[in-house]
């Protein structure tokens, strides 16, 4: 069997006394898509920075195919494209100066590079930007140039941190749109997010929390974990009746939003058990319906008792 | 919720030059309403928002806050009201209970009110336990509840909230939410712009802008259930790409 793209084997890292990652095992199969998904502080970016050959790692190894990251830094940098959490481009030079500058650091040979710029431009579809300032682009178009420079030398593996913060909507989009095609290509991408609801576009993924590695697996798998009955109710005063099912023996947990609780149970109610809901609520009880576990009740689970 | 209005625009408009960055925009919010912005970077959010904060003068249309015309009296309007950007600008050397009062003596409360503000706020955003604790070592869950009670000193009537949970542990985000919820209870009219599905559904109704034009207002279920998508994040896109034609 070939080496995984990426082998994390028990990795650590730490600043003093603080333990930044925390032993994480992870192996990333070449050209898998692979999101590491956890909030700020997490310990993704000390991670995925290691992984890049820009930090040391306290403990542990971690092997990007084959190479080892505290060896073999410049067999590793030529493979790996690196696209970094904030913006490091050259905002007074073009679109295409960048794209140039890129090729010329990463010594992209000058016969092969008019036709990787097309390609990238055909992607970007930055083509008819190439001659503005990368300052004067939009968000969203920053986004898609770093990503361009990030795969000039035409990496085996695509690195990304936080690519979509900021980001609206309509960019965020087209952007992991982008990452799917780079995918098909047979590039593995190892992409990090604190916004949950991008796991299901990964083919697998790790939940990161506090430097530990809590849930992975495809995003079916995960949601999967997720092992109380969860329903959507909705009524007349939310709020008492989200009082009402903290009040109630086999509720697990409770959670309002602007327009329903979702209410998670030790076991699944019976027929009956919402019929006498209704009436204990004095009617505040009037719809319920079963509710998808989101990623994000997966993580809320899995954090336990070390929240803030 | 009330059928009180806090916040009324009637064709509000405003353009830079040919640029129209709002147009024509009418809603109304009610008192008490978490009401949700979602647009595109350049949708017109940011100028609304400024409009109705008494920052900017329309261009045209109309448009009270919390009773005050947006016109005549933006000073009236900028004592009621309270903002919280995504990122809080809130003093990290200062001590939890410091920042209180240095935003209190902004505010132009007196100390007595400062004081009485600070135990009120400390016990409903649960800070008592950090009172002392200098800002910069507050975990960030801390900090925005901070920073919302600090936006909150002067009673405003309607808040203002920008991003305010993009990034968080959901607990985080959920525990934040939990106090939007309660303060909206008492009255306070809430006003979310955000990027984010995961922070439109804590909304009641969410208005949903594109090239400085409103293109949906609705709650969330419904406008779910209407463009018949599972999550708020594509909804938005689909209704954003389906007008891209639309765009000169």
């Amino acid at each position: 069997m070939s080496d995984p793209a990426l082998n994390i084997i028990n990795f650590s890292k730490n600043y003093g006394s603080r333990v930044a990652v925390d032993r994480v095992s992870l192996r990333v199969k070449e050209g898998e898509l692979f999101g590491l998904i956890g909030p700020d502080g997490a310990g993704k970016t000390s991670l995925i920075r290691a992984i890049c050959t820009l930090l040391k790692p306290t403990g542990g190894q971690i092997l990007v195919n084959g190479l080892d990251v505290a060896r073999d830094i410049f067999a590793i940098r030529s493979i790996l494209g690196y696209m970094p959490q904030r913006f490091s481009l050259y905002p007074d030079l073009t679109v295409e100066q960048n794209l140039k500058f890129f090729a010329d650091v990463f010594k992209v040979p000058e016969a092969e590079r008019e036709k990787r710029l097309a390609q990238l431009y055909k992607f970007s579809r930055l083509a008819p930007f190439k001659d503005r300032q990368a300052a004067a682009l939009s968000g969203g178009m920053k986004q898609k140039l770093a990503l361009s420079c990030a795969l000039i030398h035409t990496p085996e593996i695509l690195v990304l941190d936080e690519p979509t913060f900021g980001v609206d909507p309509v960019s965020r989009e087209e952007f992991w749109e982008i990452l799917a095609e780079i995918r098909r290509e047979g590039t593995t991408i190892f992409v990090s997010t604190a916004y949950m609801d991008e796991a299901d576009r990964c083919d697998r993924v790790a939940l990161m929390h506090l430097g530990k590695i809590i849930a992975s697996g495809t995003p079916v798998q995960v949601k999967a974990q997720y092992r109380f009955p969860l329903f959507r109710v909705t009524g007349k005063q939310l709020r008492q009746l989200r009082e009402f099912f903290d009040r109630q023996p086999a509720v697990h947990n409770t959670q309002l939003f602007g327009e329903a609780v979702h209410v998670s149970f030790t076991e699944a109610p019976a027929p009956g058990d919402w019929q006498r809901w209704v009436r204990a609520s004095g009617e505040n009880l009037q719809k319920w319906s079963p509710q998808q576990p989101t990623m994000e009740d997966v993580f809320m689970e899995n954090i336990g008792g070390e929240s803030q | 919720m009330t059928n009180q209005v806090s916040v009324q625009t009637e064709m509000l408009t405003r353009r830079f030059g040919k640029f129209v960055a709002v147009d024509r925009v009418s809603i109304r919010v009610g008192k008490g309403e978490i009401f949700g912005f979602l647009g595109a970077n350049g949708a017109g959010k940011t100028t609304l928002i400024r409009m109705l904060c008494g920052l900017l003068l329309p261009s045209d249309g109309q448009g009270t806050v919390a009773g005050f015309d947006i016109y005549r009296e933006s000073e009236q309007i900028k004592r009621n009201i309270g903002y919280m950007s995504q990122r809080f600008s809130l003093y990290e050397d200062l001590t939890v209970e410091e920042n209180i009062e240095f935003y209190g003596g902004i505010y132009g409360l007196n100390d007595e009110a400062i004081r009485k503000k600070k135990t009120q706020i400390f016990a409903e955003l649960k800070l008592t336990l950090r009172a002392k604790t200098l800002t910069r070592d507050l975990p960030l869950g801390f900090k925005q509840r901070l920073a919302l009670g600090c936006a909150m000193l002067h009673d405003p009537s309607i808040i203002f909230l920008d991003e305010p949970t993009s990034g968080v542990d959901p607990r985080v985000r959920r525990a934040f939410w939990d106090v939007i919820h309660r303060t909206a209870d008492h009255g306070t009219t809430v006003f979310v712009t955000t990027h984010f599905m995961e922070e439109a559904e804590y909304c009641h109704r969410v208005c949903i802008m594109d090239t400085g034009k409103v293109i949906a207002l609705d709650t969330p279920e419904n406008l779910r259930q209407r463009f018949q998508q599972p999550t708020m994040q594509k909804v938005f896109v689909e209704l954003v790409k389906s007008r891209i034609g639309k765009r000169i």
